[in-house]
């Protein structure tokens, strides 16, 4: 760069006066250009990620009252609420328990399918094609859909009674609810997560798995011990992105089963959503987003750190 | 490495996994592949299923949608429910408003991120490396936890009930971030040598931006435009909180309400205006899915 900066500077000399030219350093003109190309971005993170931040936290100690539109200090009261709520440990119970379970069944499930898709076979791109369709239907009508199938007389159930087994009512049973909503997220999203396997799993050097079979291992003991840590950092990735989008889950809950039954479904998300817009408490439902916000933090320094413990290799 | 060091190396081992005969026990039986194929095919029943399903019980009359048996395929398929799904709704409203809010969500974003992305790739400005963790911090929020103070924000300024915030907050706020990390890893890898040649020929910052930079960034911006799009094609609580009109409505929302008076659900309606947002969407996916699948897979990092 520094070698050819004389000759663009020669070429650019007789259009410029000079006065301007020494003003307008390549340091400074890099200064403003990269200014003036972050500036929407800056501007928008200022008003619409970083200001709501603060004042969702603002608004966490305060009460308001919605019709009037007056804000009140209120010290922890959302908070302290919110330890109290009888609904408080059905939320924790319902997030937690679809997190792990929508976080195993989804990183195992990719894992079989991206194993499947890496044997070389003919016409292993339609299936991929088929697995992953699901990413790009719409969330809405993919949830309204199963909402359709797994109605009491819906379609799986017809199935099930076709076969002479009597299907639960999935999304009112006590348990088959949560059950029905993990199902229902999964095979919408793990095409992603088989997407990223399958690529990782490209990635294995054959070398390693030949000389893994010189020295004898058969195909599990190579799977197990040259694939499975040749591809720890896909899976660190990609259980990081199932977590945080399992606290995400807002539209498959409120369509299939409103958080019921009894709270078994719903989840932190859902929680906020009923406190802050079916209910207009702006202070309480801060005081959730808070909470749901420290969690995000809380997961992501822990799987930093994890990052160095866990992750055998990275390129 | 020349092809006359490479050629021994690799040779004897092709040899020899050519030539060793393997034990019998150990050679994949022929079952293998046959077995393979079945559990892919059972496999992608609950990946298809339902997809099929939402089609053919869309031409399904309203009496025989849960009925039993199942009817896997419509004999005599009733198109007049999507007459009735678009006659009687405003869906048609709705599906404008979707397609042209998230064109110009795509479009302004594409050029938001670029411009971002290339600055923090390429463009040793102070305040670089600060500011680009800070705004990809913006990655980790999730809508919600947002969305009341942005609520507020938008109700202060009057422009509830208009498509203001579903255009404006997507494009500068956190939702293009993920579209400068991708733009900015990709102008990372551009040689320095393409833009040196610029230079020389006397390109400031913005013409190597518009004139080398983004040319080259096809892919980047392909992928950019593909999650952008479904992004914002998709989004749901964002029009369910800033929107009240029927008529504002866009897709996903609008989609929910297809109950008659008494709040039953018109099944085969709910799911023939589902089909008219799903099915464009597939084929595009069909046509072009080896795009589909890097862009989103690049990005997964929000799922």
């Amino acid at each position: 760069m520094e070698k050819i900066r004389p000759a663009r500077e020669r070429a650019s000399t007789p259009h410029r006066p000079s006065g301007s030219r020494r003003f307008w350093t390549l340091r400074r003109r890099d200064t403003f250009s990269g200014w003036l190309f972050v500036l929407p971005q800056t501007l928008g993170f200022l008003a619409f990620v970083l200001y709501p931040l603060i004042a969702v936290v603002y608004s966490s100690f305060h009460t308001s009252n919605v019709l009037s539109g007056v804000t009140k200090y209120a010290g922890t009261k959302n908070y302290s609420q919110l330890v109290h709520d009888p609904a408080t440990p059905s939320v924790a119970r319902a997030t937690v328990l679809f997190c792990i379970a929508l976080v195993v069944i989804n990183i195992g499930l990719a894992l079989l399918l991206a194993v499947l898709l890496n044997q070389r076979l003919r016409g292993t791109t339609v299936f991929r094609t088929l697995f992953f369709s699901p990413v790009v239907v719409s969330l809405v009508a993919w949830t309204i859909t199963w909402n359709f199938l797994l109605q009491n007389n819906g379609g799986i159930n017809s199935m099930l009674h076709a076969v002479g087994v009597d299907g639960p009512n999935w999304l009112r049973g006590d348990n088959s609810a949560l059950v029905s909503v993990v199902i229902v997220q999964v095979f919408k999203n793990v095409g992603l997560n088989m997407v990223l396997f399958l690529a990782a799993l490209q990635g294995v050097p054959r070398s390693l798995l030949e000389a893994a079979a010189i020295d004898g291992a058969g195909p599990w003991r190579r799977f197990r011990s040259v694939v499975l840590p040749m591809i720890s950092p896909t899976t660190l990735l990609t259980t990081i992105v199932t977590i945080s989008g399992s606290l995400q889950v807002f539209a498959q809950i409120q369509i299939l089963t409103e958080g019921g039954p009894s709270n078994r479904t719903n989840v932190l998300v859902y929680f906020f959503y009923q406190q802050a817009f079916d209910n207009h408490d702006f202070g309480y439902g801060s005081a959730v987003a808070v909470v749901l916000f420290a969690i995000i933090l809380v997961l992501t320094l822990v799987q930093w750190r994890l990052r160095k413990k866990w992750v055998f290799y990275e390129s | 490495m020349s092809p006359e060091t490479a050629t021994p190396h690799a040779l004897p081992l092709r040899h020899r996994s050519a030539a060793a005969p393997r034990t019998p026990e150990r050679r994949p039986g022929r079952w293998k592949k046959p077995l393979l194929y079945v559990a892919m095919v059972v496999l992608a029943i609950p990946f298809v299923f339902p997809t099929w399903w939402m089609i053919t019980s869309s031409l399904l009359p309203e009496n025989e949608v849960l009925s039993y048996p199942p009817k896997l395929l419509p004999l005599h398929p009733r198109w007049s429910n999507y007459r009735t799904a678009f006659a009687d709704y405003p869906l048609g409203h709705q599906y404008l408003n979707s397609l042209y809010i998230a064109l110009l969500v795509t479009a302004g974003t594409m050029l938001v991120a670029s411009l971002s992305g290339y600055a923090f790739a390429r463009i040793p400005f102070p305040g670089n490396k600060v500011l680009f963790p800070m705004i990809l911090s913006g990655l980790l929020i999730p809508t919600e936890v947002t969305i009341i103070p942005l609520f507020k924000m938008v109700d202060r300024l009057g422009l509830t009930n208009t498509h203001w915030p579903l255009i404006v907050i997507p494009i500068l706020g956190a939702p293009s971030v993920l579209g400068t990390f991708v733009m900015r890893q990709f102008f990372l890898a551009i040689p320095d040598e393409l833009e040196d040649a610029g230079r020389i020929d006397g390109l400031g910052r913005f013409g190597l931006y518009v004139r080398v930079a983004l040319p080259l960034a096809r892919p980047a911006l392909a992928s950019v435009a593909i999650f952008t799009f479904l992004n914002s094609w998709n989004m749901y609580l964002e029009p369910l909180v800033y929107e009240t009109d029927k008529t504002h409505y866009t897709l996903p929302v609008a989609l929910t309400q297809y109950t008659d008076a008494y709040g039953s659900h018109l099944w085969n309606i709910q799911l023939a205006a589902s089909v008219t947002t799903v099915v464009p969407v597939l084929l595009v996916f069909i046509a072009a899915q080896r795009h589909f699948v890097e862009g989103l897979a690049q990005t997964g990092l929000k799922g």
